[in-house]
């Protein structure tokens, strides 16, 4: 497809698909599929015996329905657990050695990995389909000690760390979707930063579904040692398709004594056409667990893909004094639905949280902000503070928050907040006066609301968000 | 269960002459027997598991009181120094109906069932209120009628029940340019009973309405009590509520703006001591443009006591316009002490103004300190402060004669 064609086809930028012949599992979800993607992935046993042990509670578990956005029923018969890129079994040392056809994905995409890898100090480990392809900057990063592949080759190279700590945080016991993940996951990244480490460099991972009817089941383990810190990327681009595509990832953040995690995700799946048609199930769960004392652990999102998109990235504050955030950004347009938000749950002593939540609806979106902060009576002293606003963009739309709020603690405090309101007249009137066209004039003040979450995405990525933002939103005013 | 509610049933209404509402009972209790006591597995139980309440605090219930029982009216009961018009309930039965400071043909009392109004309801509640009911009322003021007294409405119960559900309700209809205030006070004699209390209120345009509910009377009832309120143009309702004496109380509002310009305020105070569970869950619904709502729910909570506040607006595609505000705040005094709220906005136009915050804590030190600094003990500075977090919403009663009076009952000092 040449650019001319890519230009026509505006509405969705990343909208393309490359034609990579695939090795699939058999279609269905069956104790059968499950020891296929083990034994091509040369698993040891006690995974194996772990994912059946997950199967086997799935199939007793209901699908929830609670939520606000409803779907049609996914057929889990009809999916295919597992796709990989033909050419993985012999895994190439350079990139050259890619084929063509991925790397020119890539360039569309706008991730060069030789020219990226210099300019921005960022280690890529990109994710096609369910495999990794290529991972650089590893030499800087083993210096340092740090661990960051794919959850395959950790599972191979450092079967103890995954063993001790995967499904920790979400274990095998959670709810449908996790479990789901939790029998078939195929790759995702491990990363582990060694006790003391100050991570050199913005880890980085580009997720990309390609495969037809592939659900995509990363599972993400990043555990930060003691008196550690490491900020991870997570960014996310779809090819255009018509069918539904699930994609339910787990994600498991650890922090130890002293060590802070930062997880940031810009989510751009294909969200549907304007009719609502296709589009991403993002069904996706994230959880950090602080640990240790002292730790810290934030999330920063900025969603702005997917049909459906219902996740609460959550902190389980375990540790004394340690630290919960979560800043969020959803826009959504057209027949797009959000329900998301977290869940900040104070266990420890003088723990603290921060949410701050920005949703936008435009077209005839639903969005719903759905939190929860929960205070156990042994918290002593913690503090949250939540922040909620909604912006309406058209008659058509709905916005929603329903925070949960349970504190059992009386040396606690939570103060919440919620707006929700349209952009006055007055703002678009006074940016209109000084020469900005409406379109121009909504973009800014879109900026303005979304700001202070935007402030926390390290600087490409803020940059990136900040396009995102207003793509997402065009044509949504007037 | 089943077949204990079935016998006290057909006890209760063996004699009862209407076949119209024999056959909305039997409906009705039916789908109680479907559906039973609501649980923790429904979203507007999830915070009070009401089963379970009545299974540990009263066990089995009974559905049977004897009808022919004439209960005397105690004086001591009535308020002194209030001219009021009333009405009062003894176990669940009206027992005296005095309008003796209206004009006689401006409030209509008819004693009849419109089923036509009747809500169709998935609340199992109001389907057991509806079965057990003894007698319907339907009270209306005339157009253009403003009462000259506020109508005290008595919830008594008598120490000779127990274990027993004891169902009201009560049917108003403001008609255009009219205005009503109600008082509810409870005044317990018994324990341990369930009682159960439906208003359902048409409130037509230019009218105001005005509802102080009291519960102050200390006590080991289940209680639960919901109001319904439809508001045309331009109407106004006030709801006021003191939650305090029960073991558990759970009041739900549930308010439709159906016309252009009406209003509703929704104020509630919650002051709960040893192990006392109460909640209040508000249903707002904004479904023309120009329409307003405001609440401010505060509450203290000391010893093991559990307060709850869901509050939920809803905004449809047509209300445009809307102002809608929502407050929770609490402070906590025990260690054992617990808040749990779910503010809630579900918001479906654009052109509008709603918020909602809510906070939680312990008494803020720093006005302690001020306060002691001043000369004051600890015991007295906290009164203070929790008088004046409390006065904050008192004193948004619009009513001076009513806001002295809840004054008084808590024993406020200005």
């Amino acid at each position: 497809m040449d650019e001319k064609n890519l230009d026509i086809i505006k509405d969705y930028k990343y909208g393309f698909s490359t034609d990579i012949e695939n090795i699939k599992a058999p279609k269905g979800l069956s104790e059968e599929v499950i020891k296929f993607i083990s034994n091509i992935k040369k698993e040891p046993q006690w995974l194996l015996d772990w994912r059946l042990k997950a199967y086997k509670r799935l199939k007793v578990l209901e699908e929830p329905n609670w939520q606000k956005p409803k779907y049609p029923k996914i057929n889990y018969q009809d999916l295919y657990y597992y796709s990989a890129p033909k050419n993985f079994s012999e895994k190439p040392k350079k990139l050259e050695d890619l084929d063509p056809k991925l790397l020119e994905t890539y360039k569309k995409l706008g991730i060069p990995l030789d020219e990226q890898k210099r300019l921005n100090g960022i280690a890529v480990d990109a994710v096609f389909d369910s495999v990794s392809v290529a991972t650089t900057f590893k030499d800087t990063l083993t210096k340092h000690g740090i661990i960051f592949c794919s959850i395959s080759e950790a599972v191979q190279k450092h079967p103890d760390l995954v063993k001790k700590y995967l499904g920790t945080v979400i274990p095998i016991t959670d709810h449908y979707f996790a479990t789901l993940n939790s029998a078939v996951f195929t790759d995702g990244s491990f990363v582990y930063i060694p006790e003391g480490v100050r991570c050199p460099m913005e880890l980085s991972t580009y997720f990309r579904i390609n495969a037809s009817d592939t659900g995509q089941f990363e599972r993400t383990l990043i555990i930060a040692d003691k008196g550690s810190y490491v900020s991870y990327l997570e960014g996310c681009t779809a090819p255009m398709r018509d069918e539904n595509q699930l994609h339910a990832a787990n994600v498991e953040l650890i922090a130890l004594d002293d060590a802070e995690i930062k997880y940031s995700t810009v989510q751009n799946w294909y969200p549907g056409d304007k009719d609502g048609k296709g589009g991403i199930y993002n069904f996706v769960t994230k959880r950090g667990l602080c640990k240790g004392n002292n730790s810290k652990i934030s999330w920063t999102q900025v969603e702005t893909g997917s049909a459906i998109t219902w996740k609460y990235p959550s902190c389980i504050l375990k540790g004394d004094n340690s630290i919960g955030e979560f800043y969020s950004i959803a826009i959504t347009n057209n027949h797009q639905k959000a329900d998301t938000g977290t869940k900040m749950i104070h266990l420890g002593k003088n723990t603290k949280s921060k949410i701050i939540s920005k949703g936008i609806s435009a077209g005839l979106s639903d969005m719903t902000y759905r939190g929860l902060v929960d205070i156990s009576p042994n918290a002593e002293n913690s503090n949250n503070y939540t922040q909620c606003d909604s912006l309406l963009m058209g008659n058509k739309c709905g916005a929603h928050t329903i925070p949960y709020i349970k504190n059992k603690n009386s040396n606690s405090n939570i103060a919440h907040e919620a707006t929700t309101s349209k952009i006055s007249e007055d703002q678009l009137h006074y940016c209109q006066q000084r020469g900005l066209n409406q379109e121009e004039a909504v973009g800014l003040i879109v900026n303005g609301f979304c700001k202070e979450v935007l402030q926390q995405l390290p600087m490409e990525f803020a940059v990136e968000a900040q396009k995102l933002v207003g793509i997402s939103l065009e044509g949504s005013v007037g | 269960m089943e077949t204990k509610i079935k016998t006290d049933f057909d006890k209760t209404f063996k004699n009862y002459s209407s076949n119209d509402e024999i056959g909305f009972k039997k409906n009705n209790l039916e789908n109680f027997i479907k559906n039973g006591f609501p649980g923790r597995k429904l979203e507007n139980w999830k915070f009070s598991d009401l089963n379970q309440i009545i299974n540990k605090n009263i066990g089995e219930l009974n559905f049977y009181i004897d009808p022919s029982k004439e209960n005397l009216i105690e004086n001591a009961l009535i308020v002194k120094n209030f001219d009021h018009n009333k009405i009062i309930f003894i176990n669940g039965k009206v027992e005296e109906i005095d309008f003796s400071f209206e004009d006689k043909d401006k409030v209509i009392i008819l004693k009849e069932l419109d089923i036509s109004t009747k809500i169709e309801s998935k609340n199992s509640l109001l389907n057991l209120n509806n079965a057990f009911c003894r007698n319907f009322y339907k009270i209306t003021i005339s157009k253009n009628y403003n009462m000259n007294k506020p109508l005290i409405i008595y919830h008594v119960s008598t120490n000779n029940i127990s274990s027993t559900t004891l169902n009201s309700q009560l049917n108003f209809i403001l008609e255009e340019n009219s205005s009503l205030k109600i008082v509810d006070i409870y005044e317990e004699k018994s324990e341990k009973n369930f009682i159960n209390t439906f208003y359902n209120f048409t409130v037509k345009e230019n009218a105001i309405l005005k509802n102080f509910k009291i519960d102050k009377s200390q006590n080991s009832n289940i209680k639960y009590s919901y109001n319904n309120i439809d508001q045309s143009k331009n109407s106004v309702s006030e709801t006021f509520i003191l939650s305090n004496g029960s073991k558990f109380l759970k009041n739900e509002i549930n308010c439709n703006l159906n016309g252009q310009y009406s209003s509703a305020f929704i104020n509630g105070v919650f002051s709960l001591n040893s192990d006392k569970h109460h909640e209040i869950r508000t249903s707002v619904n904004h479904l023309v443009e120009n329409t307003k709502s405001y609440q401010l729910i505060k509450s203290v909570l000391d010893d093991k006591s559990r307060s709850v506040y869901q509050g939920k607006i809803y905004v449809s595609p047509d209300a445009q316009k809307t102002d809608g505000y929502q407050l929770s705040k609490c402070i906590l005094l025990d260690k054992n002490t617990e808040f749990n709220a779910k503010p809630e906005l579900e918001i479906y136009a654009d052109d509008v103004k709603c918020s909602h915050g809510s906070a939680s804590g312990s008494l803020n030190e720093n006005s302690i300190f001020y306060l002691r600094s001043r000369g004051l003990n600890y015991e007295q500075a906290k009164k203070l402060l929790i008088s004046g977090f409390f006065l904050d919403v008192i004193e948004k009663i619009t009513d001076e004669e009513i806001k002295n009076f809840v004054k008084k009952t808590m024993e406020l000092n200005q």
